[in-house]
């Protein structure tokens, strides 16, 4: 009886609390993903050639939990199979955060791309229930020749010669 | 020291391939941290205390990877990879790899 009523208790406060902390990490994410939309990020393995850059291997990580509403509801269709959904809303979230987190230590670095991005998930052991981890890492370019962090500069030494 | 997950450098010319490296880490938060974590399974979310953990560790692993790199006389490490697997509850191990090379001194 005391077991039942724990669970139902678990159940609720993940069903409540995971929700909300979902929604709000979505919510943080487009955001942030709009913001650092400036700076492309290609799987590509071929850095372009048009100027000199400086290669710097950046790197994003996060471990992400499950709540226990999404290990219970994933443990109900793991018994009729189909689309466990919970989870792919979990390993969304993680595979975006840790690109934003590549991209943010490549912002600090000035980059003006991230080349030959690799995402890389697994599965972290704590105790019985599941986290993941993702991590994200590329090579950032970073331009030696500085051409748009100096347009700024130039732009403002020349008006007042202009003047 | 250069350490890149391309193959390809552009401006630079690679004189000597020397071969593969590698750098790994094993660690494990203390039991404190795991209750917490269990606790954080309830309600989800980030668990803070491993992203820490496993950014050190990986930190620590590109370290020992450069020191290899240094010791056989490479001033370049191209074409790295991270790899992680859990070696058991609560320890994880980060292995990171990559050539070692000598580029022409610029």
């Amino acid at each position: 009886m005391i077991e039942l009523g724990f669970f139902v208790v678990f159940l609720a406060c993940g069903f409540i609390f995971g929700q909300r902390a979902e929604k709000r990490h979505f919510k943080s994410i487009v955001k942030r993903e709009s913001q650092s939309l400036s700076l492309p990020v290609v799987a590509s393995k071929y850095p372009p050639d048009d100027q000199p850059y400086k290669q710097i291997l950046v790197s994003g990580n996060v471990v992400v939990a499950s709540d226990y509403f999404k290990s219970f509801t994933a443990g109900l269709i793991n018994i009729f199979g189909g689309r466990v959904t919970p989870f792919e809303s979990l390993l969304d979230r993680g595979r975006r955060e840790a690109i934003l987190r590549m991209k943010s230590a490549a912002q600090s670095h000035d980059a003006s791309y991230v080349f030959n991005v690799k995402l890389e998930t697994s599965r972290i052991v704590t105790g019985r229930a599941g986290a993941i981890e993702v991590l994200a890492y590329g090579t950032a370019l970073v331009s030696t020749e500085p051409l748009t962090s100096n347009r700024t500069i130039s732009s403002s030494a020349t008006s007042p010669s202009a003047t | 020291m250069l350490i890149s997950n391309l193959e390809i450098l552009p401006n630079s010319r690679i004189v000597r391939h020397i071969g593969l490296v590698q750098g790994s880490s094993v660690r494990s938060k203390h039991v404190g941290r795991d209750i917490m974590a269990s606790f954080k399974n309830i309600f989800g979310g980030e668990l803070q205390g491993y992203t820490e953990l496993l950014h050190e560790s990986r930190e620590e692993a590109t370290e020992r990877l450069i020191e290899q790199a240094k010791s056989v006389g490479a001033n370049a490490v191209i074409n790295v990879r991270y790899s992680t697997s859990s070696i058991a509850a609560g320890a994880a191990e980060i292995f990171v790899y990559g050539t070692a090379v000598e580029l022409e001194p610029a």
